[in-house]
């Protein structure tokens, strides 16, 4: 009897709130880890007394000192404050980086999957003919045509890598445009942009937005592969990937050069990946 | 059968080939400016520019380039370098067999990390041993690939001087001994994915109904995992790096440059900072043909080892 009452409380809602008492721990370790690197990124000035592109060519490539937390680099620059800058460099551009390809991919996706026919046709074409190229190819190849830059960064980016988010957005409205609710509003006559606007999108977009956390991942992992080619963020502006090509010289006398801003990446990457998998977690629930 | 299957594929794959043609031929007029200009230098003489244009058939209207260049392709003719006094196509030819066997040597290696540690994650999950892997493989998914070359050089090469940290060696042995520490970047770099998703089909295949079933029967653990686990781990292992081969192919761009390997990839970058652009065309070329054959094969593959697929 008892079990019997005890599901009458148990309605989706008190669930709901239950659950939602409890975020998985992967979402708390994970925007921890990014909530400390943007705040690190943004109080930049703060946390460091010295400038990221100053050369001290009397104090070059130091150990760890109480004046230099991680050391000096080849230049002399404090490698600390370059990591702290590099993040505000490397961050912002990748999330700026996810926000076109996200909005393209969205949109298009949706067209793709409500609409059909030949819109539908012409957008996986185009698709299938982009994912022929391999990701870093197209990159290099659209960076090297349209000359180095954040400008060229962000137009390689949105070119590449729209495809996932069109894919995964048409294949949910597949599934969600023989739903009832949208039968009703066909039936109400509302028009095509409103269905997918007010009916469509909402309930198919959270699959984007866990995707584009493993995908400002791929960004950034792309903008430090474009630095390390010499292909990325023009310098003095410190940048992940041109600290870590540029420690590549030093590697048999002073190996942390290169290390160092590899692991920032890697916590950076970790955080992100553990946000995107509770994120998924918490979607799942809901 | 099979014949009639990769013949249907092919044929599927005619439009996206067009596709390719026409934005590999497009690049040159994405150039910001005179593309002649760009490449020969902003004081290349007027017949070098003349000549250059001629060559490329840019003084041609659009649509009489894109058939002559179609026409040059169906020859074997990818036009001649800017720096090199070579053909395109014979410096392609003569460094494929470096990339082709990094992208092979990667996925083999990939395929070796990946299967025991997901079965071991999966037979155990919930445990100990289980978060430790599925940490590892997160942390691996952030990890930029020429960081871990990088990293492999310094642990291998400086600090355990076991292996060449650059060059292709010379004999077989050579090779392969030169190529152990790129191919193992590579497979470090694709093995997250590869291994997450393994990870997820093994429980699944784990919890269904037929290896419950088999267990009632009486059939022991280990047979399980090998009969029914590995079957449909190959399978989702085939899939995933299948849909991976784009990394995996850019990857070699990339680990090519850090070991100085004289692939593809590396003469894509020299090509790109000498700005020999007929070479950074032909090369982007050749990855995509490598790509779509590729997505080929493993649209074959995953036929052969899934009775489900019908051919």
């Amino acid at each position: 009897m008892s079990d019997l009452e005890l599901d009458f409380d148990l309605t989706p809602s008190v669930v709901r709130k239950r659950q939602l008492r409890r975020p998985p721990t992967t979402l708390i370790v994970g925007g921890s880890i990014i909530g400390v690197i943007i705040v690190l990124a943004i109080f930049a000035p703060l946390v460091t007394s010295y400038n990221p592109t100053t050369i001290n060519l009397l104090q070059t490539l130091q150990g760890p000192s109480a004046a230099h937390w991680l050391g000096t680099d080849q230049l002399g620059r404090d490698i600390w404050t370059r990591l702290v800058y590099g993040a505000r460099t490397d961050l912002s551009v990748a999330f700026i980086a996810v926000l076109a390809p996200f909005a393209i991919g969205t949109v298009l996706g949706a067209f793709a999957g409500y609409l059909g026919g030949w819109l539908d046709n012409v957008i996986m074409r185009v698709a299938d003919v982009v994912v022929a190229f391999p990701f870093y190819v197209l990159v290099i190849l659209l960076v090297f045509l349209l000359g180095p830059g954040t400008s060229s960064i962000y137009i390689a980016i949105t070119v590449v890598s729209w495809i996932s988010y069109a894919r995964i957005i048409r294949g949910s409205t597949l599934v969600v445009k023989n739903q009832e609710y949208v039968l009703a509003a066909q039936l109400e006559g509302f028009s095509t942009l409103r269905i997918i606007l007010r009916h469509i999108l909402p309930n198919v977009i959270s699959q984007a937005i866990v995707f584009a956390m493993a995908d400002i991942v791929n960004d950034i992992l792309a903008i430090v592969t474009l630095g390390y080619l010499g292909l990325g963020i023009p310098p003095p502006a410190p940048d992940w990937g041109e600290m870590m090509a540029s420690g590549q010289q030093f590697l048999t006398t002073h190996w942390e050069l290169s290390t160092i801003p590899g692991i920032a990446v890697v916590i950076t990457g970790l955080g992100l990946s553990l946000f995107g998998d509770g994120l998924n977690e918490l979607m799942g629930r809901n | 059968m099979l014949l009639r299957y990769v013949g249907r594929r092919l044929l599927l794959m005619f439009p996206v080939a067009i596709g390719v043609t026409l934005l590999v031929f497009f690049s040159i007029h994405m150039v910001p400016g005179s593309p002649a200009y760009t490449f020969l230098g902003p004081h290349a003489t007027k017949t070098a520019v003349a000549a250059f244009n001629q060559e490329w058939g840019l003084n041609r209207p659009v649509p009489v380039q894109y058939w002559f260049f179609l026409d040059r392709l169906f020859h074997g003719d990818l036009g001649e370098s800017l720096f090199y006094q070579s053909s395109v196509a014979q410096l392609v030819l003569t460094r494929l067999p470096v990339t082709l066997s990094l992208l092979v040597g990667g996925a083999l290696l990939s395929v070796v990390i990946a299967i025991p540690l997901a079965a071991i994650s999966a037979v155990k999950s919930g445990t100990i041993i289980d978060q430790i892997i599925r940490f590892a493989s997160t942390a691996g998914l952030g990890m930029p690939s020429f960081w871990i070359g990088t990293t492999l050089i310094i642990i291998f090469g400086l600090v355990f001087p076991l292996f060449p940290v650059g060059g292709y060696g010379t004999g077989f042995w050579g090779h392969v001994d030169a190529m152990f520490l790129p191919c193992l970047t590579i497979a470090i770099s694709i093995s997250p994915q590869l291994l997450r998703s393994l990870r997820t089909s093994l429980i699944d295949v784990l919890g269904s109904d037929y290896v419950a079933f088999a267990r009632a029967k009486g059939t022991n653990a280990r047979t399980i995992l090998l009969k029914y686990g590995f079957r449909n781990a190959a399978i989702a292992a085939v899939s995933v790096l299948g849909i991976n081969i784009g990394f995996l192919v850019g990857g070699t761009v990339v680990i090519e440059n850090v070991f100085a390997l004289p692939g593809l990839g590396q003469l894509m970058i020299t090509s790109i900072l000498d700005r020999d652009f007929p070479i950074v065309q032909g090369i982007t070329l050749i990855f995509s043909v490598v790509v779509i054959l590729t997505y080929l094969a493993t649209d074959v593959t995953y036929a052969l080892l899934d009775p489900r697929v019908r051919l």
